[in-house]
């Protein structure tokens, strides 16, 4: 799935991912995030071999992690409110109180403070995306995985997402990885990108770097053409052999 | 020939594969089942979802399956002139063998099929991946809890039952047939064992939760995380477990009901 693979990520910037559907980012993000092993090379996170850790001192490392899931992941049988205090409750010995002012802090920071008695399956596809964000940031992580956190929101939605993400990243100190595909809004975000394409890195840079790059995937992608690198279509036999027509003519 | 050969001998080698998946799935289950005790609220809540919820089907069943009995044993019994037999006939079949059963065969098309789902709905819905990321073990915070409440669930279901079937028989021979009412009692008090009869039904009641429990709980984990995947789990879980529960009756009666019994 990937091949030679051999990324930094700073700590304290925001790292993007992209390339297209399929290419490996996902795969990518879940060995960063020790869901998946390398069967080749390794993977360094928070200082830590990701290879080498049992199951406790993974489960350690994941404390120090938060992660965004795509359709934001929220446990439906739990209101807001309790979604944002599962980590409090689950990993600290926080009264009651302390866990609400807390929990009460991360909805503010996301503007959903007003939502915290709903349940998720009364909110739209944005507040759940942010309902999420405070949950990923609830025990102040200092690692946030993003995995393709604009996909399905409408225009507002996803400014909210996209300056939340860049603020609270900001403000928590934090670094970020965005496993995104969406061009326009993730470059004016993020201090470095990746493009991979067949599960290798085709190209790395500031968004500036990247924009200026020349290589061809790369402005297929940004530009959004039709046909590039990427053709438009799948291989296949001539058009008039799939017809008949080569054999009449 | 050669292909249908290769197709079996894989089927068969997929099933022991996974019938090792679900023993290492089990044992796991029990060795990470501190959180469901040390946290009992969350059992307390499964009990409620698969046993208070299951109350009335359980309930309603039980009361028209003794009724079933009390008309069937009456007609039987009469021609021999043991009608006052009636309380025994109904209550032996009930707590030996009909109340762990039916009850165990209810409990997995209610409670079982509802579990798979939410469990499975979970997974579809990447909710175990990010409890998984949170460093919180889904097998102990949501598998466990399922589990033991199911397991604790289904004894009482089946005695609830079983008391209820008893109740329709006296319904339907006492005061509709008109069996006399103090042998109906009596001859059913001096023949119901508690070690023979009443333990021994309780035993099954106990390996029915545990098994139809533990399918529920392992064919919602290991579904594959689609609707279709889903709802094939859940379908899935209603077959085996109710397979599993008529292969472990016999097995369980002829255990403990051979002999004289």
């Amino acid at each position: 799935m990937l091949h030679g693979i051999d990324l930094d990520i700073p700590r304290g910037k925001v790292v993007a991912v992209m390339g297209q559907s399929g290419c490996g980012k996902t795969t990518l993000l879940r060995i960063i995030a020790a869901a998946l092993l390398p069967t080749r090379g390794r993977a360094r996170v928070l200082g830590q071999v990701t290879g080498d850790l049992d199951r406790d001192a993974l489960y350690a490392l994941r404390r120090r992690m938060g992660m965004l899931y795509q359709f934001g992941a929220l446990f439906t049988d739990m209101t807001v409110f309790d979604n944002v205090a599962f980590q409090m409750r689950e990993h600290t010995n926080l009264p009651e109180d302390a866990i609400r002012d807390l929990v009460l802090l991360k909805l503010e920071a996301v503007g959903l403070r007003g939502a915290a008695p709903l349940m998720p399956a009364e909110l739209s596809g944005g507040m759940a995306r942010r309902v999420a964000l405070a949950r990923a940031i609830a025990l102040d992580p200092e690692l946030i995985l993003y995995d393709e956190p604009f996909t399905g929101l409408d225009p507002i939605a996803l400014g909210v997402i996209a300056r939340l993400v860049r603020q609270l990243n900001d403000a928590l100190g934090a670094t970020a990885v965005i496993v995104t595909h969406d061009v326009a809004e993730t470059l004016p975000l993020v201090d470095y990108v990746y493009f991979m394409a067949d599960g290798r890195v085709v190209a790395q840079g500031t968004p500036a770097e990247v924009r200026r790059s020349g290589v061809p995937f790369v402005e297929q992608f940004v530009s959004g053409a039709i046909d590039g690198p990427v053709p438009f279509h799948y291989p296949a036999q001539g058009y008039g052999a799939d017809l008949g027509l080569a054999a009449s003519a | 020939m050669r292909a249908a050969l290769t197709h079996l001998g894989a089927a068969v080698t997929a099933g022991i594969w996974r019938l090792g998946y679900g023993a290492r799935f089990f044992a796991y289950l029990l060795v990470h089942s501190g959180t469901a005790f040390r946290r009992f609220r969350l059992t307390l809540r499964e009990i409620y979802f698969a046993g208070v919820l299951s109350l009335i089907i359980i309930l309603v069943s039980g009361l028209f399956v003794g009724m079933v009995l009390g008309l069937q044993g009456y007609d039987t019994l009469q021609r021999y002139g043991s009608s006052e037999a009636l309380g025994v006939l109904v209550a032996l079949s009930l707590v030996r063998e009909l109340g762990p059963v039916v009850a165990g065969l209810l409990f997995a098309s209610r409670a079982g099929s509802a579990i798979t789902a939410e469990i499975g709905l979970m997974k579809a819905t990447e909710q175990l991946s990010a409890m998984e990321m949170m460093a919180v073990d889904p097998i102990a915070r949501v598998v466990a809890p399922r589990f033991w409440g199911g397991v604790l669930s289904m004894p009482l279901l089946a005695a609830l039952f079983s008391a209820m079937g008893i109740f329709g028989g006296y319904l339907v021979g006492v005061v509709l047939i008109g069996v006399d009412e103090g042998a109906f009692w009596s001859q059913m008090q001096a023949a119901v064992d508690v070690r023979n009869d009443i333990l021994n039904g309780v035993i099954k009641s106990v390996v029915f939760g545990v098994a139809v429990t533990l399918i529920a709980v392992f064919e919602g984990y290991d579904a594959v995380p689609t609707a279709e995947g889903v709802s094939g789990a859940t379908t899935r879980t209603v077959v085996t477990s109710s397979l599993a529960i008529l292969a472990l009756d016999f097995v369980l009666t002829a255990l403990m009901f051979t002999g004289g019994n």
